[in-house]
C-alpha cells in the first residue's frame, strides 16, 4: 500500500511529546542501523528499533503506536550504548510506552495474574514490567 | 668494436628464484662483444648502481644491458647512473626478465632461464646498434593562455599574473565568473557567491599582466609545449565577422567548467514539461531573488510562495542504465544547502529530499549537513522518485522509503532536480583543438589520476576546475592553484629538454606521399613541398612509430629502434626452434 507523506504530520504534537518526554530529537538519528544490530530483542519485534525512529521522522507515528516493538524492548540500553549519534533510543521507547499507558492502553494488572502463574513467571520479567511503568500497582 | 656490459639483477628472489642467474651470466659472457657480465641481488640499490658505474669505468664499457624489471621501473635509474660516469644514457637498455619472464614462468625454471638468456641476447642485438643521442632542447615562451574564466580560470590566471607572467584569458561569455554568477550563497558558511567572485573578477580585469578576451573562443592551436600559437576569435557584438588574433604562449589551462544535464532528459519527472520542475541552478536563481527582494521563495508557474518543496538528488547521476554512471559530487551538498536556505526564507515551508546517500566529501560539510537535518527539520526520504506529475495546481510524486520499506506518495509545490554535472558544451571541440583527451563522459582526462592530476594528455596543456570532474569551489580553487604552480615550474626553465627517441626521415627514401601526415596522432608530420620530403617536428613527435608502420617507402625510422635493430632482436627468438610458447605478464 502506498502511504501519503504529510507535512502536517511531520513533527506533530504526539511526536513532539515523545521527543519531549524522552528528551531526544528523532532527527539526530541518521539511520545507520547500529541500534537494531545490537538489540537482543529484535526476533520478537515487528518493527526494528531503528525503524521506530524512522517512522517518527516521517510523521508516521501511528505505525509506531501500533507496533509491539516498544513493548518487547527490554530497556537494556544496548542501543543507546552503541549509537554513534548519542541517541538514547531506550528513552524514546519508554516515552512511547508512557504515552500509551497514560491513555490506559496496554496495561497489565499484575494483581490479576493468579498466584501459580506469578510463581512460575521469571522475576526479571516482573521487575522489567515495573521498570516500564506498565503496572497499575 | 663495442665493449658491452651486462648486469643481471636477482630482484631478491623475484628473478633469481626462477631464473638460474649464474648460468645465464656464464653463457652471456661467451657472447661476442660482451666485455663484462655480472649479477647482483638488487641492481637498483646504491651498491648495485655502484657496481655498474665501477664496471663502466674499469672496463671501458661502451654499451650496457641491465636485465631486470620493466623499463618503466628503472630505465631512468640506470641511464642516470651511466650518465654520471660519462656514458651516454641512450647507450643503456633494459632487458625485462621479470614481468616478461620470471613472473610468468614460475613453474618452468628451465624455460625461464633459457628465455632470460634470449631476452638479454636480443637486447644486446639492439644496444650494440644504439646511437649516442642528445636531448632535444626547445625554448619556452613564458606566457600562459587560460580557456574559460569561471572561478577556476580566474584563480589560475591571477596566480600566474601575480607571479609575473603575462596571461591571456579567453572567455566565451560576455561576462567572466561562470556558474558562480548564478549561485546565491555557498555551503558550508553561507558566504554569498558574489563575495567570493567579485573581488577576484575585478582583480583579473585590472591586472596589468592579464589580457582578457570575453565573447571569445579558441579557434586554432598549433605548436607544442613551450611554443603554442593560439588563434582567438572575438565576437565584436555588432553582427560583424569575428576578429581573430594569434597569441604565442608556452602553456595552456583548460578551465571550461561544466553544464547541468538537461531536465528535458528526465521525462519521468516532467522535466521541460512541468513549469514547477526545475534544476538546481534555476533554484539558486529563486533563492537569489528572495535574498534580493526580502520576500519568500516563489515558484515559477504562478509566483506563489512555496510550501512543500521536494529536492530529487542524483537526477541523471549514478544511473548507468539510462543516464550518467558517475556521482556528480556537489549535488548532495548544494541540495542540503538549498533546503536549509529555503527553510530560512519561507518560514513554515517543508523541505523534502529524495536521496540514495548523502555524500559530504568536502571539509566541514558532514557536520554542516547533519546540523541542517537535525536543527532545520529537512526530511530526507531514502529512495529515488519514480515519477512526478501535475495534480491540480500542485505536483504529485511517487517514491519509496527503503529504510521502512514503505511506498510513498508526496505532494509538492515545486520540485528541484539535482541534475548531473556534465562537461561544458563545446568540450569536444576544445579537446580536439588542444589534443587534450577526455574520458568516456567527456571530462578532461588527467595524465595520472594520483600523480599528475592537473596535467592533460598533451604536454603543456593543464587542467583546472569542474571540466575535469565535478568539484565544489574549494576543490576547484585548490586545483587551479596547483595548475598555476605547475606552470610556474615549467616557466622556471629557459629551455625544455625532450626525449630524443623520436622519428627520423631519410629524405632520399621519402617520396613526399604524405601518408604519414594524417597517421600521426600528435600532428608532428608535415610535407615540405619545397624540400620534397616529409619532415618530423621533433618537439611534437612522441616516438609512437605509427608513421614508421605506415610509410610505404621505409623512409621513417625511430631513433634507436630502427628496422635493423628490431629484426636483429626478432632473429634471436626465431633461431629458437620448436620450443614451447613464451608468455609475458605485461
Ligand atoms: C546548483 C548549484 C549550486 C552550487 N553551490 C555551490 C556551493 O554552495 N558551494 C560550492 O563550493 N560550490 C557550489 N557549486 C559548484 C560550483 O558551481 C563549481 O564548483 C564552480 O562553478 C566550478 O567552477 P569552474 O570555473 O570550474 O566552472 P564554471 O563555473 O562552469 O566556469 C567555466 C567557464 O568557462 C567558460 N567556457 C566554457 N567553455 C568555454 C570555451 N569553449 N571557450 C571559452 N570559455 C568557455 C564558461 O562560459 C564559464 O565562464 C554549485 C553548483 C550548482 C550546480
Ligand atoms: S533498550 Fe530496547 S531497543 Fe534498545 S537494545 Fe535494549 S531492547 Fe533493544
Ligand atoms: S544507532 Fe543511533 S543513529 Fe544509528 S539508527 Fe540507531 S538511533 Fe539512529
Ligand atoms: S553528489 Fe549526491 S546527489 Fe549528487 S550524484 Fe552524488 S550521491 Fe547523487
Amino acid at each position: 500500500m502506498r502511504v501519503k507523506l504529510d507535512g502536517d504530520r511531520v513533527r506533530n504534537d504526539r511526536i513532539r511529546k515523545v521527543e519531549e518526554i524522552a528528551d531526544q530529537s528523532v532527527y539526530r538519528c541518521y539511520q545507520c542501523g547500529k541500534c537494531s544490530a545490537a538489540c537482543p530483542a529484535t526476533p520478537e519485534m515487528d518493527m526494528l528499533p531503528s525503524q521506530v525512529i524512522r517512522y517518527l521522522q516521517l510523521g508516521m507515528d501511528d505505525k509506531v503506536f501500533a507496533a509491539n516493538t516498544p513493548w518487547i524492548c527490554a530497556s537494556c540500553l544496548q542501543c543507546m550504548t552503541v549509537c554513534p549519534k548519542g541517541v538514547d533510543l531506550a528513552r524514546l521507547m519508554e516515552a512511547i510506552r508512557m504515552l500509551q499507558l497514560r491513555k490506559g492502553q496496554n496495561q497489565i494488572e499484575i494483581r490479576a495474574f493468579d498466584r501459580a502463574y506469578l510463581e512460575r513467571a521469571p522475576q526479571i520479567a516482573m521487575i522489567s514490567a515495573y521498570r516500564k511503568f506498565l503496572s497499575l500497582s | 668494436m663495442n665493449r658491452i656490459g651486462v648486469f643481471l639483477c636477482w630482484c631478491g628472489s623475484n628473478i633469481a628464484g626462477t631464473v638460474d642467474v649464474h648460468r645465464v651470466i656464464e653463457e652471456v659472457r661467451k657472447l661476442p662483444e660482451v666485455a663484462h657480465a655480472e649479477n647482483y641481488m638488487y641492481m637498483c640499490s646504491d651498491p648495485g648502481q655502484d657496481l655498474v658505474k665501477a664496471a663502466i669505468r674499469d672496463k671501458n664499457l661502451t654499451n650496457l644491458v641491465v636485465a631486470s624489471c620493466s623499463p618503466r621501473m628503472h630505465e631512468n635509474t640506470f641511464r642516470k647512473a651511466a650518465a654520471s660516469v660519462g656514458l651516454n644514457p641512450y647507450l643503456v637498455e633494459i632487458a625485462n626478465v621479470r614481468e616478461q619472464c620470471s613472473w610468468v614462468h614460475q613453474q618452468q625454471k628451465d624455460v625461464a632461464t633459457r628465455k632470460a638468456y634470449n631476452i638479454i641476447k636480443a637486447t644486446i642485438e639492439k644496444v650494440k646498434r644504439n646511437a649516442a643521442l642528445e636531448a632535444i632542447r626547445v625554448p619556452v615562451t613564458k606566457r600562459a593562455l587560460v580557456v574559460g574564466a569561471g572561478i577556476a580560470g580566474i584563480t589560475a590566471a591571477l596566480d600566474l599574473a601575480d607571479a609575473g607572467f603575462e596571461t591571456v584569458v579567453v572567455e566565451r561569455e560576455a561576462e567572466i565568473g561562470g556558474k558562480l554568477r548564478r549561485i546565491s550563497r555557498t555551503f558550508p558558511y553561507h558566504e554569498p557567491a558574489d563575495a567570493i567572485l567579485a573581488p577576484r573578477a575585478e582583480a583579473l580585469r585590472d591586472h596589468p599582466n592579464v589580457t582578457l578576451y570575453t565573447s571569445s573562443e579558441v579557434t586554432a592551436v598549433g605548436g607544442y609545449v613551450g611554443n603554442f600559437d593560439v588563434e582567438v576569435a572575438t565576437d565584436p557584438g555588432d553582427g560583424g565577422p569575428p576578429e581573430t588574433r594569434t597569441e604565442k604562449v608556452g602553456a595552456i589551462v583548460v578551465s571550461t567548467g561544466y553544464d547541468l544535464y538537461p531536465v528535458e532528459n528526465l521525462g519521468e519527472y516532467g522535466g521541460g514539461r512541468l513549469p514547477d520542475v526545475i534544476d538546481g541552478l534555476a533554484f539558486e536563481g529563486l533563492l537569489a531573488d528572495s535574498f534580493r527582494n526580502g520576500e519568500p521563495v516563489r515558484r515559477p508557474s504562478d509566483g506563489r510562495p512555496v510550501r512543500d518543496v521536494v529536492f530529487i538528488q542524483c537526477s541523471g547521476s549514478r544511473d548507468p542504465e539510462n543516464h550518467k554512471p558517475y556521482c556528480s559530487r556537489i549535488c548532495c551538498l548544494y541540495t542540503n544547502k538549498q533546503a536549509r536556505l529555503l527553510r530560512d526564507r519561507n518560514p513554515g515551508c517543508r523541505a523534502w529530499v529524495s536521496f540514495m546517500d548523502v555524500r559530504t566529501d568536502c571539509k566541514n560539510t558532514e557536520e554542516y549537513c547533519q546540523q541542517n537535518i537535525e536543527e532545520r527539520g529537512i526530511v530526507y526520504v531514502r529512495g529515488r522518485v519514480s515519477r512526478v506529475w501535475q495534480e491540480g495546481d500542485r505536483l504529485r510524486l511517487w517514491t519509496a522509503d527503503t529504510l521502512t520499506g514503505e511506498k510513498i506518495e508526496l505532494d509538492a509545490d515545486l520540485v528541484v532536480l539535482a541534475t548531473a554535472v556534465v562537461p561544458a558544451a563545446g568540450y569536444a571541440e576544445v579537446s580536439s583543438l588542444l589534443r587534450a583527451g577526455v574520458d568516456a563522459n567527456g571530462f578532461f582526462q588527467e595524465s595520472h589520476i594520483k600523480l599528475r592530476p592537473v596535467e592533460s594528455s598533451t604536454r603543456g596543456v593543464y587542467l583546472a576546475g569542474a571540466g575535469q570532474y565535478p568539484k565544489d569551489i574549494t576543490d576547484t580553487v585548490a586545483q587551479a592553484q596547483a595548475t598555476a604552480s605547475k606552470i610556474q615550474s615549467l616557466f622556471a626553465n629557459e629551455e625544455l629538454a625532450q626525449d630524443p627517441l623520436v622519428c627520423r626521415v631519410d629524405p632520399d627514401l621519402c617520396s613526399a606521399c604524405g601518408i604519414c601526415v594524417p597517421i600521426c596522432p600528435y600532428g608532428a608530420r608535415e610535407v615540405d613541398a619545397l624540400a620534397g620530403f616529409s619532415r618530423v617536428n621533433e618537439a611534437l613527435c612522441e616516438g609512437c612509430g605509427a608513421c614508421v608502420a605506415a610509410c610505404p617507402n621505409k623512409a621513417c625510422q625511430l631513433k634507436n629502434d630502427s628496422m635493423v635493430q628490431v629484426v636483429g632482436e626478432i632473429e634471436v627468438f626465431a633461431a629458437e626452434e620448436g620450443e614451447e610458447d613464451y608468455t609475458c605478464a605485461c
